[in-house]
């Protein structure tokens, strides 16, 4: 499931609700991504997420389809917030559930390196300094590599 | 055809989106970044490193051979930065 939304999400419910009346799940992984202040120069005091609307839902449902494609899957939930964000608020929301903790581990892994290669959001920082587009990195590019199958 | 422009690509033209009529020599993405360019400074500047800008043709990836139509929604954008 996909949720792309200006609100703040309660991790713990999202849990319950993800496995609630279910007995086939075995382990539930999940990353919970949070604005950071210190970014690369000055310490940031806000960041604005924009995305595509359209695309977005389209290519995380993608990603959500290639992970139940590649592990047994009994619930895959993504929540990302757009909007303005203040330092450790939540950004976004992974949650794998499968019989087996190997597959929620890893799809969790996967779905995170894959969303910030792939789904079409950009972070923009407010410091003291001005607003600054963050930059693409390399090393995310690299952490979603390790996925692609050759 | 209808342009949509993201993040500091919005900022550097200085709009959301418009639509324009690009010639009929232009049927490819790369032939379209190529017009682009021509219509001023604040395109030029935008476009001048294309290794920083993305592009989805019906908010599909396309790569600088994929086909464009005046139909087309066509996206241009940094690359991404989310999670």
């Amino acid at each position: 499931m996909i949720r792309v939304q200006q609100d703040d999400f309660d991790p713990g419910a999202e849990l319950a609700r993800l496995t609630e009346g279910r007995r086939d799940i075995g382990g539930v992984a999940c990353f919970v991504g949070l604005v950071r202040e210190l970014a690369e120069s000055a310490a940031i005091t806000a960041m604005t997420l924009e995305h595509y609307p359209g695309m977005t839902e389209k290519r995380l449902a993608e990603i959500e389809a290639e992970a139940r494609a590649r592990w047994p899957l009994a619930a895959a939930l993504i929540i990302h917030r757009v909007g303005r964000l203040l330092p450790g608020d939540r950004i976004v929301f992974v949650a794998t559930a499968s019989a087996h903790r190997q597959a929620a581990l890893e799809s969790c892994q996967f779905l995170i390196d894959w969303l910030k290669t792939k789904a079409p959001f950009w972070k923009l920082e407010e410091s003291a300094a001005g607003e600054h587009w963050v930059a693409a990195r390399e090393t995310d590019d690299q952490a979603a590599a390790r996925w692609r199958r050759s | 055809m209808k342009l949509l422009y993201f993040a500091w690509l919005r900022g550097k033209l200085g709009k959301a989106g418009e639509e324009l009529s690009p010639p009929s020599s232009v049927v490819t993405v790369g032939h379209l970044l190529d017009w682009l360019e021509t219509l001023g400074p604040a395109y030029k500047a935008a476009l001048s490193d294309r290794r920083v800008v993305r592009v989805a043709v019906n908010q599909e990836y396309a790569g600088s051979e994929h086909p464009v139509a005046l139909e087309d929604e066509i996206a241009l954008f940094p690359p991404v930065t989310g999670g």
